[in-house]
């Protein structure tokens, strides 16, 4: 990728980390520090990489993407109204009575939502589901999962993962969100989780390993998963939880916590700078 | 007449699958390692490439039926009911009924019919469970004909279906040439003007012995199949709420949560009158066979009798 691509996309994750706070402030509730992990990974794969188009947000030849870390939902959001799937002033209206943008995604409520989800380990699988269906209607469309590191816990990931590897669903990407913390601590405390690449690896994936906040790397690894033919991909990225939020950054306080309106000037404030920054 | 067929509801099924899936090239089949016992198996062999065994993962299966059906698919999705209604109630909440997703789930060896295997395996919750989800439907055939009609319905039906099967192979009821499956109606198989008896699935034959146990003594039992329980047929509920004095209803599942209590909810708030539920009494089931079960927790003619008689 040239340096104005690589430009390009930092200034649309700054908006989407604009829309995500905004929304969450709006809310006052919500799940900013996960959101805001997977913006970088979305302002990628909805510029760059999907096939969709949000004049035709159904289109059965559409890629499709399963946001298996539902509670992220801001952050899909933010994306989908950048890219122009429905207006960006919908955003403040997130969790709010009558809304579509629920508190997390639902398919039949928001336009690019590809799937329901928010009750962790269940994305992955309809995910699976997605890409077998495509294989069986000889679609090209490619699937892809993101998933946290404290959901793969649960043990239908593991059971996906054994279904996705048995039934080589080559048209299938994870990427697991390894900003390292969950709601009750690290998730090395918490569960003792560890040697994720290695757990993947042994289930049967092609494994790579990121930065999730390099565009390069992130480039790189999509396209080297969308050429391995002989086994599904899990692209594991290392991630800060609240990237790009001072306050919010490494810090597990906010996983599921709103600022007020001074932390919320802050934070925009902080995000106004580096996008004029990159404006320059 | 068509013949009487003794064979148990999973037979029909998996016979029945191979026959929708002829005619729609989106029938797909999942199930989770118990395809011989579920009889999905019968699909498998007809239908090799649209037949995925998820291995023992049931919620997985249930989530993988949810994404095929978002790229068209017709996804069959089958276990035990204890493990696709029981282990995978949340999954079929959250990732099939809440998006509307267009999921047949099939739960076999429901009820204690399963017989030997005993309580761990005999599933009397999965109508309640079921029930209680917004969006789905839920079928509960008495015999072979009427699942055959069953899952031709299903087939076509958009939406989360569940479809319950038994083990145990039993005699048909419904042999008649005009039987006619019809979503969300229930059917009057007997005639009578001075209690209603409400079956559903497999006690449906016994519920109709029974009645004829009844007609000895002078009572004249009107006897009503339930394959539809949700949505349940209120139209012929309240007829036999107004044309007779006592409604029974039959049921091999827990009292708390089937088809009584879809029952007692259409009469009460229309029209009160006595409603007494004969199934499983708040109890776990246990092992020995499947008629021995019957007979024990009286779900047989002549328990469904006894019971009716000392509730009259």
């Amino acid at each position: 990728m040239d340096s104005k691509s690589i430009k390009n996309l930092c200034k649309l994750a700054c908006k989407i980390r604009i829309g995500i706070l905004e929304s969450v402030f709006s809310a006052q509730s919500g799940h900013p520090g996960g959101s805001l992990s997977v913006a970088d990974l979305l302002a990628y794969l909805y510029s760059k990489e999907l096939k969709v188009n949000p004049k035709k947000p159904k289109d059965p030849n559409r890629d499709r993407l399963v946001l298996s870390k539902g509670h992220a939902a801001p952050a899909l959001y933010s994306t989908l109204a950048h890219m122009g799937f429905f207006e960006l002033s919908d955003l403040k209206t997130l969790r709010k009575l009558g809304s579509h943008l629920q508190g997390h995604p639902s398919m039949k409520s928001t336009p690019g939502v590809d799937m329901t989800t928010g009750s962790l380990g269940q994305g992955i699988s309809a995910a699976c589901g997605m890409a077998l269906g495509a294989k069986l209607n000889n679609l090209n469309s490619r699937v892809y999962c993101i998933l946290g590191d404290g959901e793969i816990e649960e043990g239908q990931v593991w059971e996906a993962s054994m279904f996705a590897s048995h039934y080589n669903l080559n048209n299938l990407c994870l990427f697991i969100d390894n900003n390292s913390l969950q709601i009750d601590g690290s998730i090395q405390e918490v569960a003792g989780l560890s040697n994720i690449p290695e757990k993947f690896s042994s289930f049967g994936f092609n494994v790579l390993e990121i930065d999730g906040h390099n565009f390069e790397q992130i480039d790189n690894a999509v396209n080297q998963a969308k050429n391995y033919k002989s086994k599904p991909s899990a692209i594991i990225m290392k991630t800060s939880k609240g990237k790009c939020v001072s306050y919010m950054e490494n810090n597990v306080s906010w996983h599921g916590a709103a600022p007020n309106k001074e932390q919320f000037d802050i934070a925009k404030e902080e995000l106004l700078n580096a996008l004029s920054k990159l404006e320059d | 007449m068509s013949k009487i067929v003794k064979k148990a509801t999973r037979e029909s099924f998996g016979e029945a699958l191979v026959e929708v899936a002829k005619l729609n090239n989106d029938v797909v089949v999942l199930d989770a390692d118990l395809a011989a016992a579920t009889k999905t198996q019968i699909f498998k062999n007809a239908f090799p490439d649209r037949f995925f065994d998820c291995g023992i993962s049931e919620c997985n299966m249930i989530g993988v039926g949810a994404g095929l059906s978002t790229m068209g698919k017709i996804p069959f999705v089958a276990s035990f009911a204890m493990f696709s209604a029981g282990r995978g109630f949340e999954q079929i909440r959250n990732s099939i009924a809440y998006p509307n997703l267009n999921v047949k789930i099939a739960g076999s060896h429901a009820g204690i019919s399963v017989g030997e295997d005993g309580a761990t395996h005999q599933c009397c919750e999965d109508i309640a469970l079921m029930r209680s989800i917004p969006n789905m439907s839920i079928l509960n055939p008495c015999d072979h004909y009427e699942m055959q009609e069953a899952v031709k319905y299903a087939s076509v039906h958009k939406g989360p279906m569940y479809i319950r099967l038994g083990r145990l192979a039993i005699e048909s009821v419904n042999n008649n040439d005009d039987y006619k499956f019809e979503f969300g109606k229930g059917i009057q198989l007997k005639g009578g003007a001075d209690i209603t008896l409400i079956a559903t699935g497999l006690p449906v034959r016994a519920t109709l012995s029974a009645a004829d146990l009844l007609k000895k003594d002078g009572i004249d039992a009107r006897v009503i199949n339930i394959h539809t329980i949700k949505p349940i047929d209120k139209d012929i509920i309240l007829k036999a709420a107004t044309e007779t004095n006592q409604i029974f209803t039959i049921e091999e599942h827990n009292i708390i949560g089937g088809l009584g209590e879809a029952v007692c909810s259409v009469v009460c708030e229309n029209h009160p009158i006595k409603v007494t539920r004969i199934g499983i009494n708040d109890q776990f089931g246990q092992s020995g066979s499947a008629n021995e079960l019957l007979k024990y927790y009286k779900l047989d003619a002549d328990g469904i009798y006894e019971t009716i008689k000392n509730n009259l």
